[in-house]
């Protein structure tokens, strides 16, 4: 046990630091870290950030070597994205790219898959986004209706996808699709790579009750790609897509405490400015919330532990996810407390744009944390059922 | 960056978890919480001796092993999950850390060997009837005499082991000063003149506490008696520490109970543990166990580094550790519906013991204040 950088972590760590250092300035500093990845503020110069550090390669800083990759081990990804958030760089917009779909392509794709979409999303040229959820596929989301079947050298997909973050800027999707029409639950489903940029993709935002819209439904009618777009084998999709949520759920997220830092750091300053901080009850929920957020930091690095001495990460990514998502949303609430009535009063509504300041935002947006990537009542019976052996209910 | 237990560790542990099962089963348990001693001489003896526990974590050159805070949290950790009845904490914990913090190099060498072996059974007595647990509450004063000698009168509340121990480090503070200021340490024997020691009926009856009433007891000092506010508030956080460890062994116990009960339980023809209702329960007692134990497992080490971290990782681990012990014991009992409400079923030890513990050193409100104050909130 010991938390120390090694010699080589060190060394990293100093090169990361000086690379921000002097990147890291002008309309990328003033930005600061708000937003996150479902969030598009500052879209523009948070678009020209991320080229940058992709043309450095600190887009896809695990990634192997021979798909331009730093090959980064665990404890180096932690020191990247320590110096990152210490830096309060702004916050990464290719997520669900770099996040999500490369980490499940490195596993699952072909070296023809690898070499045609790892470099473009490196190069920040390309933007995906996840067709998992549909209307009658939420929580239960083996019942997914999307179809696709072949029609030549192509798939033809048709059906809805709900909840699509950020599919307005994406290129591709990745489409958890039915392509065994006889098929029920989670048998005959592959896991296709669909250009977005096309007749047969249709994309309806959906304004959330933070008043944006991030999120959209997508709707297929006759959407084509390629054969050769399917990640894993057909029909196997589900195993494909269980380990996308993996990475969700996981890794993907566990630099999530440090972006928690700022927004805590600044609602204590807050706190100190309104006085609230004088308030016995609000003391207490501030230093609850340091308390739980250092012990996320502890549950990652032990977490982290496991992943590099097993190799993977297992349902126990669950205890992460239920953590953080239920931390942020008591932090939303905790902020509203210490703005007193001042939380009557979000940032600027006379032009009608319903604008939030980042506490509103934090105390909104949270609630969508606590549902996507498997809600926490989904957590609670993967927690159940896979790390504890309870016994499934009966369906 | 590293967050396993050594190899070296985890044999440390099973071994101590087996000598435990073989020497603390349940029915121990409850033989020796319905004594006044509280504790078995014999098993005592053979930690010592056989397993070397008392000395495990005190320096070489003091007749110690020189292992560090987290071999003493595995230690705790496991005495916990089975509520081991001994003066472990107070002697090994309490007593020898404020020795350690405080003495000069002699009255370690006086003192440390004999705790080490487990000769001496130590405690600290700091607590007065105020309940207070820093430095605010230290009423007694101690009045200097002839010879470098003090004489200390008042009172010592909750003193763990207090009754039973051979050697008692109390915490006073000279004539005339308050707050931080004017805060000791001395040395007193059990059998002092002017001592009078009574049992407290505990409602945790697997740790032996005690009232000391002291009436002009002669006591040595222990290091300088100028300013010992520091070494004081480092023995806090060092026993913050400790109680965390000791207080996750029995938060996964209670879980694993659960767990297990949830499993052969049927009703409706189901086991229960199917039904989301108790399904999710025991899922928010995994999540709070295991981060729990993050926090402790982190304290630990921070603690065996000395490293400035420890102030702020002793009050988090003791605010969080306490709730996620006190709320896994609470849920266990419900879990297990009426047969965890009797006294049979020993679901009612951990209960206590969680709340005991919650108590001990200060509740999590008091640990919230204390970490908002070293944030600088």
């Amino acid at each position: 046990m010991d938390f120390r950088d090694s010699p080589s972590e060190a060394a990293f760590r100093a090169e990361v630091r000086a690379w921000l250092g002097d990147h890291l300035t002008g309309d990328f500093a003033a930005l600061g870290s708000g937003g996150g990845p479902a969030d598009e503020t500052g879209w523009d110069v948070r678009l020209e950030w991320e080229r940058l550090l992709g043309r450095d390669r600190w887009v896809g800083v695990s990634w192997p070597l021979e798909y331009g990759g730093r090959g980064a081990g665990v404890a180096q990804q932690i020191v990247f994205n320590e110096e990152y958030a210490r830096a309060n760089a702004p916050a990464r917009i290719s997520f669900f790219g770099e996040g999500l779909f490369a980490p499940t392509l490195i596993q699952f794709g072909t070296d023809e898959q690898k070499q045609r979409f790892l470099p473009k999303i490196q190069a920040v040229e390309e933007l995906w986004c996840q067709g998992f959820s549909e209307p009658n596929a939420g929580s239960d989301l083996a019942n997914v209706q999307t179809r696709a079947a072949l029609d030549g050298d192509e798939w033809v997909i048709t059906g809805q996808k709900v909840w699509t973050t950020l599919a307005h800027r994406a290129d591709w999707c990745f489409v958890v699709c039915r392509t065994d029409p006889e098929s029920t639950s989670h048998h005959g489903l592959s896991y296709l790579l669909c250009p977005m940029h096309q007749d047969g993709v249709e994309v309806r935002p959906l304004r959330q009750l933070t008043g944006s819209s991030e999120f959209n439904e997508v709707f297929f009618d006759s959407a084509r790609t390629a054969k050769e777009n399917v990640l894993g084998p057909v029909g196997e999709g589900w195993k494909v897509a269980m380990a996308t949520l993996g990475f969700e759920r996981g890794t993907a997220f566990l630099s999530q405490q440090l972006a928690f830092e700022h927004e805590l750091a600044h609602l204590i300053d807050v706190a100190k400015k309104n006085g609230a901080r004088d308030d016995v009850a609000v003391r207490d929920e501030l230093a609850g919330s340091y308390a739980r957020l250092q012990v996320m930091r502890y549950n990652g690095l032990r977490m982290l532990t496991n992943l590099v001495q097993r190799g993977s990460l297992g349902p126990e990514a669950s205890v992460g996810k239920l953590f953080w998502t239920t931390w942020h949303r008591d932090f939303g609430e905790t902020a509203m407390k210490v703005l007193g009535t001042d939380a009557l009063q979000i940032l600027d509504d006379r032009n009608g744009a319903y604008d939030l300041d980042e506490l509103h935002q934090t105390f909104m947006a949270s609630r969508a944390e606590t549902i996507y990537a498997g809600s926490s009542e989904i957590q609670r019976n993967i927690i159940g059922e896979r790390v504890l052996g309870l016994p499934r209910e009966p369906r | 960056m590293n967050f396993a237990f050594s190899e070296e560790q985890e044999e440390l542990r099973r071994t101590v978890r087996q000598f435990l099962e073989a020497k603390s089963p349940e029915t121990e348990v409850r033989r020796l919480m319905e004594t006044t001693e509280g504790y078995d001489p014999a098993v005592w003896k053979q930690m010592g001796q056989e397993l070397g526990l008392q000395s495990l974590a005190i320096p070489e050159e003091y007749g110690g092993q020189g292992f560090t805070f987290i071999e003493l949290g595995i230690v705790l950790e496991e005495m916990g999950r089975l509520l081991l009845c001994a003066p472990y904490y107070a002697s090994v914990v309490l007593a020898a850390n404020a020795i350690l913090n405080v003495g000069t190099d002699d009255q370690k060498r006086d003192l440390l060997p004999g705790i080490a072996s487990g000769d001496t059974i130590a405690t600290l007595a700091f607590t007065e009837p105020s309940g207070k647990w820093d430095a605010t509450g230290i009423a007694m004063e101690a009045t200097e005499g002839e010879g470098g000698r003090f004489s200390l009168s008042g009172e010592k509340m909750f003193v763990l082991d207090g009754f039973t121990a051979d050697l008692i480090v109390v915490v006073a503070r000279l004539a005339g000063t308050s707050g931080t200021d004017g805060i000791s340490f001395f040395t007193v024997r059990g059998d002092a003149d002017g001592l009078t020691r009574t049992s407290l009926s505990t409602m945790d009856m697997t740790r032996k506490q005690a009232k000391l009433e002291f009436s002009n007891v002669e006591a040595l000092p222990l290091g300088s008696t100028e300013d010992g506010f520091a070494a004081f508030s480092k023995t806090l956080d060092q026993a913050a520490v400790a109680l965390a460890n000791e207080m996750m062994g029995g938060a996964q116990f209670v879980l694993d109970m659960s767990v297990q009960y949830a499993k052969d339980r049927v009703q409706f023809g189901r086991p229960i543990g199917s039904f989301q209702a108790i399904k999710h329960k025991c899922a928010d007692m995994l999540l709070e166990v295991e981060s729990g134990k993050s926090a402790a497992y982190y304290a630990s080490w921070a603690a065996a580094e000395d490293n400035e971290e420890v102030p702020v990782v002793a009050a988090l681990s003791k605010a969080y550790c306490s709730e996620a012990y006190f709320h896994a014991a609470a849920e266990n009992i419900q879990i297990h519906g009426g047969i965890g409400f009797t006294w049979e079923h020993p679901a009612h030890l951990y209960f206590k013991r969680a709340k005991s513990s919650e108590i001990f050193l200060g509740d999590p409100t008091y640990h919230r204040e204390l970490l908002a104050q070293r944030i600088g909130i």
